[in-house]
């Protein structure tokens, strides 16, 4: 299981890329933080989610 | 016009007010705004008050008659630059402020060279894609820094709602995460300003040694 933004979900195994296809989030308004660490937009394709892990997706809305 | 007080008579005020050990831990700061618009201007005007030493200020645009309902401009200042008009408005509310300005666009490969002599960086555009480039920049390239962004905070929902939180080790988000200008909501001048004083309260708590928001 993969904790992502308090939620454990069943998606270890998966790419970051793979999994945010399968939700709302638009790639371009994003911040995807790993185990206390940014992921890097060019790693989302490569970054394989491993049961345990923690994220967190911040999503920037507009306004300013 | 009656004359302004002198830096030392400035300095030693700060000091009564928040302790000499403290008000040295701002006067030897140096914090960065990228965007000078509802959020920027305003965390310029807390942060110029409060007496930290040096601001890097950061906008490619002009001052807008539709920017007047809610940022630190005023009416006649329509066409400046707002890197200019923001020091000029800054100036007069603290003399002696080292005010460093740059009138371009953050952009991905500029952002290291713009951001590297700043101790904290606050995210303060209005376009959601263009926080989201700021703040992956800031994390890969320069994770050393303290970064202060901020998302959601249009509309006229409850002020109570506005929060910090900590994301990271050095990285906190302000808002209340969803309230989207594109949502037609509008955006007020005291909800911007809840969250540019949400950003800059927290700019002031690094300081002081206090990380939690």
């Amino acid at each position: 299981m993969v904790k992502i933004n308090g939620t454990e979900l069943n998606v270890s195994g998966k790419t970051i890329a793979e999994y945010l296809a399968t939700t709302d989030y638009n790639a371009m308004r994003i911040a995807v933080e790993r185990n206390g660490e940014i992921v890097p937009k060019a790693q989302y394709a490569e970054t394989v989610l491993q049961d345990g892990d923690s994220v967190e997706i911040v999503n920037f809305v507009g306004g300013g | 016009m009656s004359c302004i007080p002198s830096k030392e008579e400035m300095q030693r005020t700060l000091e009564a007010r928040h302790g000499k050990e403290l008000q040295a831990k701002f006067t030897g700061s140096t914090v960065a705004i990228c965007g000078l618009g509802g959020l920027g201007s305003n965390i310029a005007v807390s942060l110029a008050r409060a007496g930290i030493g040096r601001l890097i200020l950061i906008d490619f645009d002009q001052v807008d008659i539709s920017n007047l309902h809610r940022q630190q401009y005023r009416a006649n200042q329509i066409g400046y630059c707002k890197t200019d008009a923001l020091k000029e408005n800054l100036q007069e509310i603290s003399p002696y402020l080292d005010i460093v300005t740059h009138t371009v666009r953050v952009e991905e490969n500029n952002l290291t060279e713009l951001l590297q002599d700043a101790d904290i960086i606050c995210e303060a555009f209005d376009d959601a894609e263009a926080k989201a480039m700021l703040v992956n920049g800031v994390l890969e390239k320069l994770h050393m820094k303290y970064l202060i962004a901020a998302s959601g905070m249009a509309g006229l929902g409850s002020a109570n709602s506005i929060k910090t939180r900590r994301v990271m080790e050095r990285f906190y988000l302000c808002g209340d995460g969803v309230s989207d200008v594109a949502d037609d909501i509008g955006l007020v001048a005291p909800r911007v300003m809840l969250c540019a004083a949400h950003q800059a309260q927290m700019v002031l708590r690094i300081l002081s040694g206090n990380h939690e928001p």
